[in-house]
């Protein structure tokens, strides 16, 4: 490791806004302020950028192991570095299931190596079957912090209770639900509403979702559990969290891109890259999303990235696995989105992309979403958040191609990631 | 036209144009060999995902009648079912040489899918829940016969709406003929939501039997009952279903359709399907000329414009 | 029905949709690039001068077949049926025989389907067996011989008459296939790329009838 200073950039991080150099030495920021140099330094152009803490993106599928096809660990985080992440929670939802402490390490393992640091969650149940516990105190000890059958709902109101009780003995665990009930969504595809009844595509209620997060919060109301709303898209659920927030339940959400900007009515082209659990919703619900990451309901903006191979979305609509690429356009997307139209500030967009989900995920313990001040870890990213750019697929890092924002103007690019003192990504090129 | 994937695509004259070609081709099917070289050296692809052997037979036929070479692929008999994806499965049939490619298919869409993927015609036989368009032409062609003009005609469509293809297909190609729809059946059976939709929905069969020019039944599955949309299929009878009694109660010259196939006794009675307002047999034998009729404007006429 | 060439589009053609200046009888194709670009070069014939070549058609008709006993008239469309339906009111007229008549769409049959757009023109109705018969085929103008092919095909599979005869009002040569008329009210030399127009009463909104020679503005090729 040597050392590096970050030049000519705005630094935005919790504490505020100012023009500084960062200036950093083995993996460790030494000094903020201007005109720094060092002898020997590496000089990491920011001119005109902003420099901010690396992103945090807590709900990604890295499909390993089992579907490496589709990604790795390898090419999952360095799409992710390319998107501006330094860290990133993958999902447990792999072949097999990360309910297994031995599992776990040999994913970790993998993300030792990788462009940026790689948590992983846990499951709740063995197997993601939603009956038993999973060793949740061994995965725990690994460093798990998020607990989540993810890609599938804990239905079983009774196991959902004893994780939540379960997990109050292991400090800064969280419990976190894929919302939708398993019996309202079975057979649906997408959203159930004008679209659906329309194009004959059995449908998803938005009560599969809000049902389950009402239970859910009745069940951490009686348990004093923490609980976590993954990729949440109802405005009748963010009504619901925001109501419980204001009465102390402890709670947090994330949103993910495509249910802030894309609605129900892109599945009328019955391209299974706008497929995804839970679905595209209505307009009402993207504008009740929005309110909800304005008005800090919502905590966090997580990807969940999910690539799948080309193979497996040239099928029809109804057949195609769900879920979509994001880790490389969530930035550019939540500045397109929120950031340009003034609906959010640019350190409000980087406080739901970074420092907060970082808490949630217990990844500030890791050095990740920390204030740009000495002695806390170089993870960074440079960001031109103006610079306009158009997404093609093709050169995505992912081993996927499955973005649904192919051939969309984006505004906000990465140039530059720095894991723990070290360029990942320099001009917006992958170099590890 | 380039293809035919939902009726969405055409407005009232590209329908009453088909309809019109249909009748031409009616008068072909009735001559002594009925059979024209129209579509001579065409090949045309039956790629059936799901069984029907009555709809892939009508659309042989019809190819037939016209000259074409017909191939068919169906899902059990070849690889289709084995993981190979959709977009491999027709360019390898594609690359055989073909002019059009007849697409049914359990999911909505696949057929648009099909048809952004290659050159060949793409005409949906039926894709999931989504359309039927042939069906709905050919419906309109049998009703047009009989009354000359649909517009204002007050027809009802009993029955599993939701889960229906005919139905969606049949109430766009209904409405912009100018008819007036009643959706009728339970509510278990309904779209979740109808805005937007040119239709009146009544829960009740009763209240408007009286009123109907036309009353559409459609076929309820018995597997409606195991996911708790139904008590019973005789429960379903006893409301819906188009008996003897009710058929009493219809307008003298009211008529009955159905897309097949039908349940005798679980939506209609025996003596309904085969008595004097019945149009469902004809239904089927107008199939044919619908058919010929589009696969001769898709291919046949160079009318691609 | 007048016919074109095979092959991609061109002045010549657009005769019959020149013809009448509305709905193409065989072709799509636009006209107005080549009304725009054609001219009325002579009258081939009045409504008189057609009259009195019809007649004499009904006479040769009834003259070659020893009388009309067997004789069917079938037009082929467009224009064709109403040419047939005069020919046996002459023959009525002065024989005293109704002759059949009935109408032929050979579109399906034609040989340039795929190469240009192709529709139906009109119901095929021959209201009598034509096995044993002699049918006369009636057409406006014979250009390439295409469309009488065709009209074989589709006559032959009406059943199998005893002779197959050709009128036509216009002969105007080009021939593409060995075909020739048996009745023909006028030869007419032609450029490929001239346009002979024939309006009836019947089937083209005018007063009286026209055949009309139109050719490429700017004089002979």
């Amino acid at each position: 490791m040597g050392t590096l200073v970050v030049r000519g950039g705005r630094v935005i991080d919790e504490t505020g806004e100012r023009d500084a150099d960062v200036l950093v030495r083995d993996g460790v920021i030494v000094e903020v302020g201007p005109g720094l140099d060092a002898p020997g330094a590496q000089v990491i152009d920011a001119d005109g950028a902003v420099v901010a803490p690396g992103l945090v993106d807590i709900q990604v599928h890295f499909r390993e192991p089992g579907r490496e096809d589709a990604e790795t660990v390898e090419t999952g985080a360095r799409a992710a570095a390319l998107g501006g992440f330094t860290a990133v929670v993958a999902m447990p939802n792999t072949t097999p299931p990360l309910d297994d402490a031995k599992v776990v390490g040999a994913v970790l393992e993998q993300g030792r190596r990788a462009s940026c640091h790689v948590a992983v969650a846990g499951c709740i149940t063995r197997g993601r079957e939603g009956h038993e516990l999973a060793p949740m105190g061994e995965l725990y000890d690994l460093g798990v912090r998020i607990f989540t059958d993810d890609g599938d709902c804990v239905a079983d109101a009774n196991v959902m209770r004893r994780a939540f009780e379960y997990a109050r003995a292991l400090p800064g665990a969280v419990i976190a639900q894929h919302a939708e009930d398993p019996a309202l969504v079975a057979g649906g595809h997408m959203h159930e509403g004008e679209w659906s009844a329309r194009l004959g595509i059995p449908g998803r209620p938005a009560a599969a979702e809000i049902t389950i997060v009402a239970r859910d919060l009745e069940l951490a109301r009686l348990t004093g559990g923490r609980y976590h709303v993954l990729h949440m898209s109802t405005a009748g659920a963010t009504a619901l969290v925001r109501a419980a927030k204001a009465e102390g339940v402890r709670v947090t959400a994330e949103a993910s891109p495509q249910h802030f900007t894309l609605t129900d009515a892109e599945c009328a082209s019955f391209d299974p890259v706008f497929k995804m659990n839970p679905p595209l919703r209505s307009s009402d619900d993207v504008d009740a999303i929005v309110a909800g990451l304005v008005d800090g309901t919502i905590d966090a903006i997580a990807t969940d990235h999910a690539p799948h191979p080309p193979a497996s979305k040239e099928l029809a609509f109804e057949e195609a696995p769900p879920g979509m690429l994001g880790v490389e356009t969530a930035l550019a997307v939540a500045i397109t989105r929120l950031v340009e139209p003034g609906v959010l500030s640019l350190r409000d967009a980087l406080a739901r992309l970074s420092w907060q989900p970082a808490r949630i995920a217990g990844l500030d313990a890791h050095g990740h979403g920390l204030p740009i001040a000495p002695g806390n870890a170089a993870n960074l990213c440079v960001i031109d958040p103006s610079e306009t750019w158009v997404v093609d697929p093709a050169r995505s890092a992912s081993k996927s191609r499955n973005t649904p924002w192919a051939g969309w103007k984006l505004t906000g690019r990465v140039r530059h990631t720095i894991l723990r003192g070290e360029p990942v990504v320099i001009n917006g090129e992958a170099v590890r | 036209m380039k293809h035919l994937l939902s009726i969405e695509d055409l407005d009232r004259d590209g329908i009453v144009g088909l309809l019109d070609g249909s009748e031409y081709m009616s008068d072909v099917l009735a001559r002594e060999i009925p059979k024209v070289p129209a579509l001579r050296g065409k090949t045309i692809v039956s790629l059936f995902y799901e069984d029907s052997t009555r709809t892939r037979l009508s659309f042989e036929t019809a190819a037939k009648r016209l000259g074409a070479d017909t191939m068919t692929f169906t899902a059990g008999s070849s690889s289709v079912t084995k993981g190979e994806s959709l977009l491999d499965t027709v360019r390898t049939i594609e690359s055989m040489g073909i002019d059009a490619m007849v697409v049914r298919h359990a999911s909505a869409g696949a057929p648009h899918r099909i048809a952004n993927w290659i050159d060949a015609s793409v005409l949906n036989a039926g894709d999931g829940r989504h359309g039927h368009p042939t069906q709905a032409l050919l419906d309109a062609f049998t009703l047009r016969r009989h009354r000359g003009d649909i517009s204002g005609a007050r027809i009802g469509i009993v029955g599993d709406v939701r889960n229906s293809r005919v139905a969606r297909s049949g109430i766009q190609c209904w409405s912009r003929l100018g008819a007036d729809l009643t959706l009728i059946g339970p509510p278990t059976l309904m779209p979740e939501r109808l805005e937007g939709w040119p239709v009146q929905v009544t829960f009740s069969l009763d209240d408007v039997l009286s009123e109907l020019d036309v009353i559409y039944v459609l076929r309820v599955q018995q597997e409606r009952i195991g996911r708790a949309l139904l008590p019973s299929l005789r429960e379903y009878y006893a409301r819906w279903g188009l008996d003897a009694v009710r058929a009493q109660r219809l307008k003298p010259d009211a008529l009955v359709m159905h897309p097949g196939p039908m349940i005798r006794g679980s939506e209609i009675a025996t003596e309904v399907v085969d008595g004097p307002r019945s149009l469902i047999r004809e239904q089927v034998a107008n199939g044919v000329a619908v058919r010929m009729a589009v696969l001769w404007d898709l291919i046949g006429s160079g009318g691609v414009v | 029905m007048a016919e074109s060439p095979s092959g991609a589009p061109s002045a010549a053609e657009n005769i019959t949709t020149a013809t009448d200046g509305e709905a193409a009888p065989v072709g799509g194709f636009s006209l107005s690039t080549s009304a725009a670009a054609t001219v009325f070069r002579t009258r081939v014939f009045g409504a008189e001068d057609l009259h009195r070549a019809q007649t004499r058609i009904a006479h040769e008709i009834v003259e070659r077949n020893h009388g009309p006993r067997d004789v069917v008239l079938v037009g082929l469309h467009h224009r064709g049926p109403e040419i047939a339906q005069r020919l046996a009111d002459a023959i009525e007229s002065f024989e005293g025989v109704s002759v059949p008549v009935g109408a032929l769409d050979v579109a399906f049959y034609r040989d340039d389907i795929g190469l240009r757009r192709v529709q139906p023109l009109g119901p095929t109705e021959v209201p009598v067996d034509v096995t044993g018969r002699v049918v006369v085929l009636v057409d406006d103008v014979l250009f390439t011989g295409r469309t009488i092919r065709a009209a074989l095909d589709a006559i032959t599979e009406l059943g199998r008459p005893r002779s197959i005869q050709l009128a036509v009002l216009i002969d105007r040569g080009h021939r593409e296939l060995p075909i020739r008329a048996d009745f023909v009210g006028k030869n007419l030399p032609t450029a490929e790329r001239e346009d002979v127009r024939v309006r009836l009463r019947e089937t083209d909104d005018v007063e009286e009838d026209t055949i009309e020679l139109w050719g490429p503005d700017g004089g002979d090729e």
